[in-house]
């Protein structure tokens, strides 16, 4: 109600000004005695709104429309790089989609990578931060370290641990103090797949921490009192307090940390390359190999929007299955 | 109301301006006399670079009609995919260097035909190209890229690791069989590795046809159309290779680095143009490439120099090229690339400039090497056809692989890019 009067207010004011100012331009005579004022306040602020959201609607334009428009163009199209040729070819990229030998051990690998990235970094996220929302010495330090390796450049972070998972590296040396022979990281399919998931994850790991201390922290301290007051136990605190009131920010970290895995390319390139095989060939590489290694922009097209519309099909899942976990207050 | 009505036209001037500033690009060249010539390059060498710069100012000297000359340098690992990108995108350079992209450059008519301009330059010398050096470059008796580097592969050896291990080769008679035994020996006696084939690294798997070649095996047919992966001579070629890395350890398996420059190898397989990188941290011995079961053999790294039809110049960056490669600055360019001209070709031209390897090790492991050589394998379609056989390929280096099976996969990878 508070609200809405002050709606109503603003707006008799904004009515009164434009009014007085009528009034007060065919008192002075500068300005048309009759008619209707076309730029009344109310369009003024309209137009001031669009103008502010211009520059944002022409980025969107040129940079997602347009080129999203452009993969449309380029998919139904063969086209020589070499020399500009283009030839209309219909469907034939997206029926070539079938029969890529190597496009269902892409996907698997997209899954595997997808799921264990998003399981991991959304549950240790969450620990993390439940451990560290709590006052005792030295927590700034740790919150800081947990966060840090976000800043630090992908590719760096990524060839740094290109050495440490070398057959012959640090960790495999830190393996071998202990009596432990490691096996070969990068080399063999599945701890190359893991080693991947490994670096991407703690990486960052630290931003959905950041964002389920914030949540953590605005959970009212009286719903823990009362719990506690009917004789809860923690864990059932945290199954029926904690987690329903940060379950929209539990949303917010699945849904970017998805998109975010589906768009992951330079930890793969720079760690792995790939392979080995095809183990860590994820689509979002499989799209890059295709369109600018090989030069069949066509067919890397394709697969660039079917990787686009599993990112707003996995989005839109997740947004419709809210209803069913996620709790809001109102 | 001041305020109101100013906002909505200053954020309208700001988008018009941030607007025309995102969208102006370089003004394109509208002088109709003068032009510009770019050519790109993957060297980042700054005395290489200087070098081009001067031979580039002393033509300009000369050519009115050319106002400038740049070398762009471009990264080595992402040359192909930059240099195709700009293609692509409408802002190809009038030169480029090229390696094995040559192939699908000249089957798309990218590149302009020289041989006309070359022999039509007084004084330049077209029958003084070894014909080995350009056959690579060359379609139906028209040369598209002057192979301004040509570089044999041969077998550096640090003769301190050797000598720690206790062991002597005897190069004149140097066998692969002799080599995995010293290195072998070299890696259980010092634990450093004992032979690798640089650049190789478990991917770039044609650098390998530095050691199969030696047992007369070959990727694919000489018409380049069929594979020849699972040929006999290339199954025992991958035994020994595979033998050498997990049964006597004398090549480091996958994972593992061992940089022959810095003293982490006994052996390794790399061009002689690669000496600049011995700094003198160990003694060393250059040999041609050792002997295969199919006998003595050489191998060789080309690049090449050509002009792109989509040049807005292609006369001007013809004749440029034919400049920068005309027998006076053949032997300048000489100092830092094996150059394809016979008159050059001999153990003291090449040493006159090297400040690493004298007459007689130039002459047994380039000069004595080139007119036999065969190229690394090169193909239409190189990148494609580099993944697909490298993705089949990794199932060889497991201690226990089928090589038999694993290189028939490696033909079924790379069959259908090859019938293309």
């Amino acid at each position: 109600m508070t609200r809405t009067r002050a709606a109503e207010r603003t707006t008799q004011q904004a009515t009164g000004q434009v009014t007085g100012l009528a009034t007060a331009q065919a008192a002075t005579g500068t300005g048309r005695a009759s008619g209707p004022v076309f730029w009344t306040t109310r369009r003024r602020d309209v137009l001031t709104g669009y103008l502010f959201v211009l520059p944002q609607l022409v980025g969107v334009a040129l940079f997602v429309l347009l080129p999203v428009g452009m993969a449309i163009w380029y998919s139904l199209n063969e086209r020589n790089v070499f020399t500009g040729e283009q030839t209309f070819v219909g469907g034939d990229n997206y029926a070539a989609l079938a029969n890529d030998p190597q496009l269902p051990e892409v996907l698997l690998a997209t899954v595997l990578f997808c799921g264990g990235v998003v399981v991991a970094n959304v549950t240790l996220g969450l620990l993390i931060a439940v451990l560290l929302n709590r006052r005792f010495r030295g927590v700034t330090v740790f919150r800081t370290l947990f966060f840090s390796p976000v800043v630090v450049s992908v590719v760096a972070w990524t060839l740094v641990w290109g050495f440490l998972l070398q057959d012959n590296g640090g960790i495999n040396g830190l393996l071998d103090t202990v009596g432990i022979d490691g096996p070969n990281w990068l080399q063999q399919g599945d701890t190359a797949m893991l080693s991947v998931i490994f670096t991407q994850v703690v990486r960052g790991v630290g931003v959905n921490m950041v964002l389920f201390l914030a949540a953590l922290q605005s959970v009212p301290r009286e719903l823990y009192e009362a719990a506690r007051i009917d004789g809860a136990n923690s864990r059932t605190v945290f199954a029926r307090i904690t987690l329903p009131m940060i379950s929209p920010t539990v949303l917010l970290a699945v849904i970017v940390t998805v998109a975010g895995a589906l768009q992951s390319f330079a930890q793969i390139a720079v760690l792995t390359g790939g392979g080995p095989e095809l183990s860590t060939t994820v689509l979002v590489y499989y799209v890059f190999q295709q369109a600018f290694e090989f030069n069949d922009i066509g067919y890397g097209s394709t697969l660039a929007l079917m990787l686009l519309s599993f990112v707003m099909l996995l989005t839109l899942l997740q947004w419709q299955l809210r209803r069913k976990w996620v709790f809001y207050e109102d | 109301m001041i305020r109101t009505r100013k906002v909505p036209g200053a954020v309208a001037l700001t988008t018009v301006l941030a607007l025309s500033a995102a969208c102006s690009g370089s003004t394109a060249d509208t002088s109709d006399e003068a032009v510009d010539l770019r050519m790109t390059v993957w060297t980042a060498d700054t005395a290489q670079l200087e070098l081009f710069d001067t031979i580039a100012d002393a033509y300009l000297a000369d050519h009115p009609e050319v106002a400038e000359i740049t070398f762009e340098s471009l990264p080595f690992a992402d040359y192909n995919t930059t240099l195709t990108t700009q293609i692509a995108g409408g802002n190809a350079p009038d030169l480029a260097w090229m390696g094995d992209l040559s192939r699908d450059l000249i089957a798309s008519d990218a590149l302009v035909g020289l041989t006309d301009t070359f022999e039509e330059t007084p004084g330049w010398e077209y029958d003084d190209l070894l014909g080995s050096a350009t056959a690579e470059y060359s379609r139906d008796g028209t040369l598209y890229a002057y192979p301004f580097s040509n570089s044999p592969y041969a077998l550096y050896v640090n003769t301190d690791l050797l000598a720690a291990a206790g062991q002597e080769i005897d190069p004149a008679t140097l066998t692969w069989d002799q080599v995995a035994a010293a290195g072998s020996a070299v890696h259980a006696e010092t634990g450093k590795a004992g032979f690798v084939v640089r650049d190789f690294d478990y991917t770039a798997w044609n650098t390998l046809a530095t050691v199969w070649t030696g047992w007369g095996a070959s990727a694919w047919s000489e018409d380049g159309r069929t594979c020849t992966f699972d040929s006999p001579e290339m199954r025992e070629a991958f035994t020994f290779l595979h033998d050498a890395v997990f049964t006597s350890e004398a090549m480091p398996g996958p994972g593992t680095t061992a940089d022959f420059f810095a003293g982490d190898a006994a052996f390794t397989v790399a061009q002689v143009s690669r000496a600049s990188l011995l700094t003198g941290g160990f003694d060393f011995a250059l040999h041609p490439l050792p002997a295969g079961p199919a006998g003595d053999y050489s191998v060789l790294g080309q690049a090449g120099m050509g002009v792109l039809s989509s040049s807005e110049h292609p006369e001007q960056a013809a004749d440029f090229l034919a400049y920068l490669t005309n027998p006076e600055n053949a032997a300048q360019l000489a100092r830092y690339f094996p150059p394809p001209r016979t008159s050059l070709l001999t153990g003291e031209q090449l040493a006159a400039n090297n400040e690493v390897l004298d007459a007689s090790q130039l002459q047994a492991a380039v000069v004595d090497q080139l007119p036999n050589a065969v190229t690394l394998p090169n193909h239409t379609s190189p990148a494609e056809i580099a993944q697909r056989g490298k993705t089949a390929l990794d199932a060889m280096w497991r201690p226990d692989a089928d090589i038999p099976a694993v290189l028939r996969s490696v033909c079924t990878a790379i069959d259908p890019i090859l019938a293309r």
